[in-house]
């Protein structure tokens, strides 16, 4: 259970470090790079969640839906 | 045990402020955050439900209960905890069509699921008037 809270903190981490570097890539004019540096830590960040949403699932299907189907 | 719930809270409280900070940036990344900590919430609470769970299989089993409706019943429950999940987080979104396709979808399957239990209940009634 300590590992999924240290994820919670590593997706927040993870949001801040991605929106100061979009803030300062866009104040030097890169803006492609930007949007680009933006889309990465999305994808990261989504890859984290989604492996966290397919725990839960698989959960709820090992004690709720235990007999298939 | 609970102590548990102090952590609970905890995260909870924590999460909704980093949310905070990190939606006034970046949205999604907010989202992603909540979906995130909503689910290990969940994943908290999973055990001590399979807990309870258990015991009322235990009952049921030393009752000569048809297995086939607690199976029915659990599988409704399930269908109701991931369904509301998934409505509360696309509601949370901004999304509030997909959120009530989401509780129909929950509420078909779960008629469709009892309907065997609804059909004996039907046979059983009609086997007791007279022909």
């Amino acid at each position: 259970m300590a590992y999924d809270v240290n994820t919670i903190f590593q997706i927040a981490g993870i949001g801040i470090v991605v929106a100061m570097i979009h803030t300062v890539l866009k104040q030097m004019g890169k803006e492609d790079w930007a949007q680009w540096v933006t889309l990465i830590g999305f994808v990261v960040v989504l890859y984290m969640v989604a492996t966290i949403v397919n725990d839960l699932f698989e959960r709820i299907r090992s004690i709720f839906l235990f007999s298939g189907g | 045990m609970p102590a548990e719930i102090l952590q609970i809270v905890g995260i909870g409280l924590i999460a909704a402020f980093l949310s905070l900070i990190v939606k006034e940036h970046q949205p999604v990344f907010a989202f992603l955050l909540t979906l995130a900590v909503a689910a290990v919430l969940l994943l908290f609470l999973v055990d001590y439900i399979y807990e309870a769970l258990y015991l009322l299989e235990t009952i049921a089993a030393s009752t000569d209960i048809n297995l086939v409706y607690l199976d029915t019943v659990l599988k409704i429950i399930g269908i109701a905890y991931i369904t509301e999940f998934g409505a509360q987080m696309t509601r949370d979104a901004g999304e509030e069509a997909i959120a009530s396709k989401i509780e129909l979808a929950g509420k078909v399957l779960i008629l469709v699921i009892s309907l065997p239990i609804f059909r004996v209940l039907v046979e059983t009634v009609l086997s007791l008037i007279p022909a």
